[in-house]
């Protein structure tokens, strides 16, 4: 089955009282999400009134390797499993879209693992973009204190800022500036501004053709657009300041396998300080770019674009890190590189 | 599974796909399966000797590693090859690693 035809998932997380169900309360009134199903871990103050709505227990089976962000979330399994299997019946009705609200404290990337590693799950399921909520009266607070908040903008794909007309000019715009800097590459929204539609927040996953190309565009825009680390990494002392993003560019096309062996490398010894790393790849032998997008040590099968979505080509990759430092990526990513230019292609 | 073997089936890991022979139709310079994968076993050795490890195809289907002291071990794919050498070598794989990447260089 092409990834296109899978169901997608959505994540929608967010620190406590970020405004995640209000959020859906508000998306879930527009017909296009009117087959979605909705899973959420903790039942908030604000009552969601949907359909196709199940209340998940948080539990989670550590996987042998022990590391956090490939765990198993058997809760969630076993929800998925079960809302499939009625939908395949008839008993319920047949929802094409999937979206799970996390708790406060979540961290995505196990239940980006649980999609992407379960063996049922993943051949009727995908990926699709995560959406995190920040509270603009008390975000910045969070982003400092708390190590989950943190993360949550890191992984996100679209971060939405609520209660913005709550908090003053000034406290919004370094809310702003503090996750355009944890993640350059996702779009800020601003419902309190401008109503958002649901588009705007779900078209455009690796796995939707519609949008692929154009978000590509954006990745390019935000690698040259990510603060240097070295301004970002001076500060020290709050969590938010240990994260950065940078953008990394080779200086001739990829050799695939040798950025197969670095990547894994690399993900296999700081997997989980690479909070993020998306980019657009020339490949030696492929006339096309492909898009490379990851979690933590979790890798989205490639995509192959079918255009360059600018004139400027070349591979720039975006990584969200946490204490990692951009030079030595980049000449660690250029020697293995370089080492198959050398090499060893069997004629 | 393989009836001669007993080994099942691995599930695909993403640095197989988007190699230069994917998609439809021939492989530009008559790149094969085969050949991609005698590609990434040589430029795997080239790390892994830093660590005194050396990485062979095993039948197209997986990889054996193998210390100098006799250990083996089979890996299905590179993101199972790197826990794998950290524990034969005794020692963290890591590309960021000044020690490794100046070897690297040098090679």
């Amino acid at each position: 089955m092409a990834a296109a035809d899978l169901i997608p998932v959505n994540i929608v997380t967010g620190f406590l009282g970020s405004g995640k169900t209000t959020l859906l309360q508000r998306l879930l009134t527009f017909p296009e999400l009117a087959n979605t199903a909705v899973l959420v871990n903790e039942l908030g103050e604000v009552g969601l009134d949907h359909l196709l709505l199940r209340h998940v227990d948080e539990t989670t089976v550590v996987l042998p390797s022990g590391c956090v962000c490939c765990a198993l979330r058997a809760d969630l399994t076993a929800a998925i499993r079960d809302l499939y299997s009625k939908r395949e019946r008839g008993t319920i009705p047949r929802f094409d879209r999937l979206i799970i609200e996390t708790t406060g404290f979540a961290d995505p990337a196990p239940i980006i693992f649980t999609l992407m590693a379960e063996p049922v799950l993943r051949h009727h399921f995908r990926v699709g973009h995560v959406v995190t909520t920040v509270d603009a009266v008390n975000g910045t607070r969070h982003l400092a204190q708390h190590p989950e908040s943190v993360k949550q903008v890191a992984v996100a794909d679209r971060v939405v800022l609520t209660k913005t007309d709550l908090a003053g000019r000034a406290q919004a715009e370094a809310l702003r500036t503090a996750c355009r800097r944890l993640n350059p590459a996702a779009p800020i929204f601003e419902p309190a501004v401008h109503p958002i539609e649901p588009d705007q927040l779900f078209t455009g996953d690796p796995a939707d053709p519609s949008g692929t190309r154009e978000e590509a565009r954006r990745w390019l825009e935000a690698a040259a657009a990510a603060t240097p680390p070295e301004m970002a990494a001076g500060h020290v002392g709050s969590h938010d300041r240990d994260v950065y993003a940078f953008s990394v560019t080779v200086d001739r096309a990829l050799d695939w396998t040798a950025f197969g062996i670095w990547l894994t490398m690399l993900l296999g010894a700081h997997g989980e300080d690479v909070l993020r790393v998306k980019g657009l790849l020339e490949v030696v032998g492929v006339p096309t770019p492909v898009a490379i997008h990851g979690v933590q040590h979790l890798v989205h099968p490639p995509v192959h674009l079918d255009g360059w979505p600018t004139a400027d080509r070349g591979t720039r990759l975006v990584f969200i890190v946490r204490k990692l430092p951009r030079q030595v990526i980049e000449r660690s990513l250029a020697a293995f590189n370089r080492l198959a230019a050398l090499g060893e292609r069997v004629a | 599974m393989c009836g001669l073997c007993g080994v099942f089936g691995t599930e695909a890991h993403w640095t197989d796909a988007a190699r230069p022979d994917s998609g439809s139709g021939a492989p530009p310079g008559g790149w094969t399966r085969r050949r991609e994968r005698l590609h990434r076993v040589g430029l795997a050795n080239k790390v892994l000797k830093h660590y005194g490890l050396t990485l062979a195809d095993w039948n197209g289907n997986c990889f054996v590693l193998r210390s100098r002291t006799g250990r083996s071990a089979i890996v299905q794919h590179l993101a199972a090859l790197w826990p794998v050498a950290e524990r034969m070598a005794g020692r963290r794989c890591d590309p960021l690693d000044p020690a490794l990447i100046a070897a690297v260089e040098r090679e």
